[in-house]
């Protein structure tokens, strides 16, 4: 099988071809090279390329496969990495002017995971600044486009994640989702995207926004592909404090189990119509589709879910402008010419940052500041504590809840700029995720009968029950057939 | 709720960020519209509920271990340094 037409092929497809030496490591990833030279110009995926280590990496890869000392599934796998995550050696901006020439002194625990299972990184992904936004619009890189259709916006905050997948440039690609980050562009590209219970992947080495709600996940092909990425990064790591001690299960092993005697919760305050016809129409069909594989549907109701947003957008801000208090000009990053300390500090931080995370930072230290504290901040974690309750009392009742994952398919670039309401309001069904600390996904429902762009149907589930999630996934996407690609990228 | 530009101006210097007048005008009627929209928090009766102060159920993650380990090389730690002066962070001079 030549290089090129694997391109086009699952990441499971690409390991096994790499297992019998169909391939080798430095073919695909040279092929994935060309294709990222050959598309990139329109989608603007990558904000940095790596190529001389990727072929080293791969090269590594190779000469272990000769030896019969293959690490791991992923040896040889080319994939990349949104640009939050530290990488040793390699410039990490976060999408922000503040990091640029930011070479980062150690790596982040996934990374190390990934390169240890073999994986061949061969670059870092656009993303909105600081991972705030759901179009990819506030990288201060420039936006990234979707493959589908390069008028619209691949969304956020991992847009570039997505659309390196979608776009057949790399087999994997590793998000973090802190309100909807992975699971909406992954739905707005036709992509599987998974977000993993918060504290199932270690946060070492992630560039923090919110740190009670960040968390990483894959971004792949097909629910195996995003199974096995998973796999490869989960578990518990000392070096984060929140990461948990929980065992990882083997994401693969009953993957395939089917979705019989499943009970499917559809929360009534998801399918009220707050999404448009298309997309509640392909939400429902694969609802239908789980019924006929022998699955329940059942009512559940979770009421404190529209409040989400609200909540969201005190505790969200509120964690980022604390975390982005570190960014002041003194250790790394940008400095701003200026005679005194403060002086420094307030140039650097008015010319390194854009306008949404000064937006945020500006929102979070009202919230924290004297006075409004308890009226705020703390109003917001007590509404948090709701939004879990209602999961937990739906639990009771299903083994997971499904529904939409974004109430429209892809957005033009430009159209929700203006007002940063709407932009936030594009994660109504995939924050109460986050602040229930749940797992999530999003797998591919299909296309919008009229526009033609993907719709992807959301499924949350019990805390660290992402097998239970990966496996009813897999179902639909067996029922449905292979995912189409789309024809933008090429 | 309508937030002045003094207010701005007040959070601004809190958050040690310079802004010209033209964002401190923008980021008022800005925030003004999102803490409108976040005041249907207070539709809700949370007298009685315990804030979500930790995602994780307490005993799910243990500190670790209180060990000494090795930590980045000074070369290292300093590399992304603006300026440096011998094996310290170099900054402006902070009293006038």
């Amino acid at each position: 099988m030549s290089a090129p037409s694997i391109l086009d092929r699952s990441l499971t497809d690409l390991s096994l071809a790499l297992s019998r030496s169909e391939v080798s490591a430095e073919e695909i990833t040279r092929a994935c090279l060309a294709r990222i030279e050959e598309t990139d110009g329109r989608i603007h995926a990558f904000l940095r390329v790596a190529p001389e280590r990727s072929i080293a990496a791969a090269r590594a890869s190779d000469a272990r496969r000769a030896r019969g000392e293959a690490r791991s599934r992923l040896d040889g796998v080319p994939i990349a990495l949104k640009d939050i995550f530290l990488t040793r050696g390699l410039e990490t901006t976060a999408g922000s002017r503040i990091l640029e020439g930011f070479v980062p002194p150690f790596d982040a625990t996934v990374v190390e995971r990934l390169e240890a299972a073999g994986a061949v990184v061969v670059g870092k992904l656009n993303m909105d600044e600081f991972a705030m936004g759901s179009s990819n619009e506030n990288s201060a890189y420039g936006p990234c486009r979707n493959p589908w259709d390069l008028e619209r916006t691949p969304g956020g905050s991992s847009g570039g994640s997505a659309a390196a997948v979608a776009a057949r440039q790399v087999f994997g690609a590793f998000g973090t989702d802190t309100g909807g980050s992975i699971r909406q562009p992954a739905s707005l590209c036709g992509v599987v995207g998974v977000k993993p219970t918060y504290g199932r992947v270690s946060r070492y080495g992630v560039i923090a926004f919110a740190s009670s709600l960040d968390q990483v996940g894959p971004i792949a092909r097909t629910v195996p592909d995003a199974a096995a990425l998973l796999g490869a990064v989960a578990g518990h790591d000392p070096r984060d404090q929140t990461s948990s001690t929980l065992p990882v299960p083997d994401y693969l092993a009953g993957l395939e189990g089917g979705a019989r005697g499943l009970r499917i919760g559809v929360p009534r305050e998801w399918m009220q119509g707050g999404s448009e016809a298309g997309v509640e129409r392909r939400v429902r069909e694969a609802l239908s589709a789980y019924q006929a594989m022998g699955a329940t549907l059942v009512d559940v109701e979770l009421p404190h879910s529209r409040y989400g947003v609200a909540a969201y957008y005190l505790v969200a801000p509120a964690e980022a402008s604390s975390n982005l208090a570190r960014y002041d000009g003194v250790r790394f990053g940008l400095r701003a010419p200026a005679r005194a300390l403060s002086e420094m500090y307030g140039e650097t931080r008015d010319r390194g940052f854009g306008a949404e995370p000064k937006r945020r930072i500006m929102l979070g230290t009202y919230a924290l500041s004297a006075g409004y504290y308890d009226a705020y901040y703390l109003r917001a974690q007590k509404v948090r504590t709701l939004v879990r309750r209602d999961f937990d009392r739906a639990f009771e009742r299903c083994d997971l809840v499904a529904g939409p994952v974004s109430p429209t398919v892809a957005f033009r670039l430009g159209e929700k700029l203006a007002d940063p309401l709407q932009m936030y309001l594009a994660d109504v069904f995939t924050i109460s995720c986050n602040l229930a600390a749940l797992p999530g996904l999003s797998v591919p429902a299909g296309l919008h009968p009229e526009s033609l762009l993907p719709v992807g149907l959301q499924l949350v589930g019990r805390p660290f029950d992402e097998a239970t999630l990966l496996r009813a996934a897999r179902a639909l996407e067996r029922e449905m057939g292979p995912a189409p690609a789309p024809e933008a990228a090429g | 709720m309508a937030l002045s530009t003094e207010e701005v101006r007040r959070i601004a210097a809190l958050a040690r960020l310079r802004l010209s007048p033209e964002e401190e005008t923008r980021l008022a009627g800005e925030l003004s519209a999102i803490l409108d929209y976040v005041r249907q928090l207070e539709e809700l009766d949370v007298s009685a509920v315990e804030p979500m102060t930790h995602a994780l159920a307490a005993g799910e993650t243990p500190f670790r271990v209180d060990e000494v380990l090795p930590g980045l090389p000074l070369d290292e730690a300093l590399a992304n340094a603006p300026a440096r002066a011998g094996n310290c962070f170099q900054v402006p001079r902070i009293i006038e």
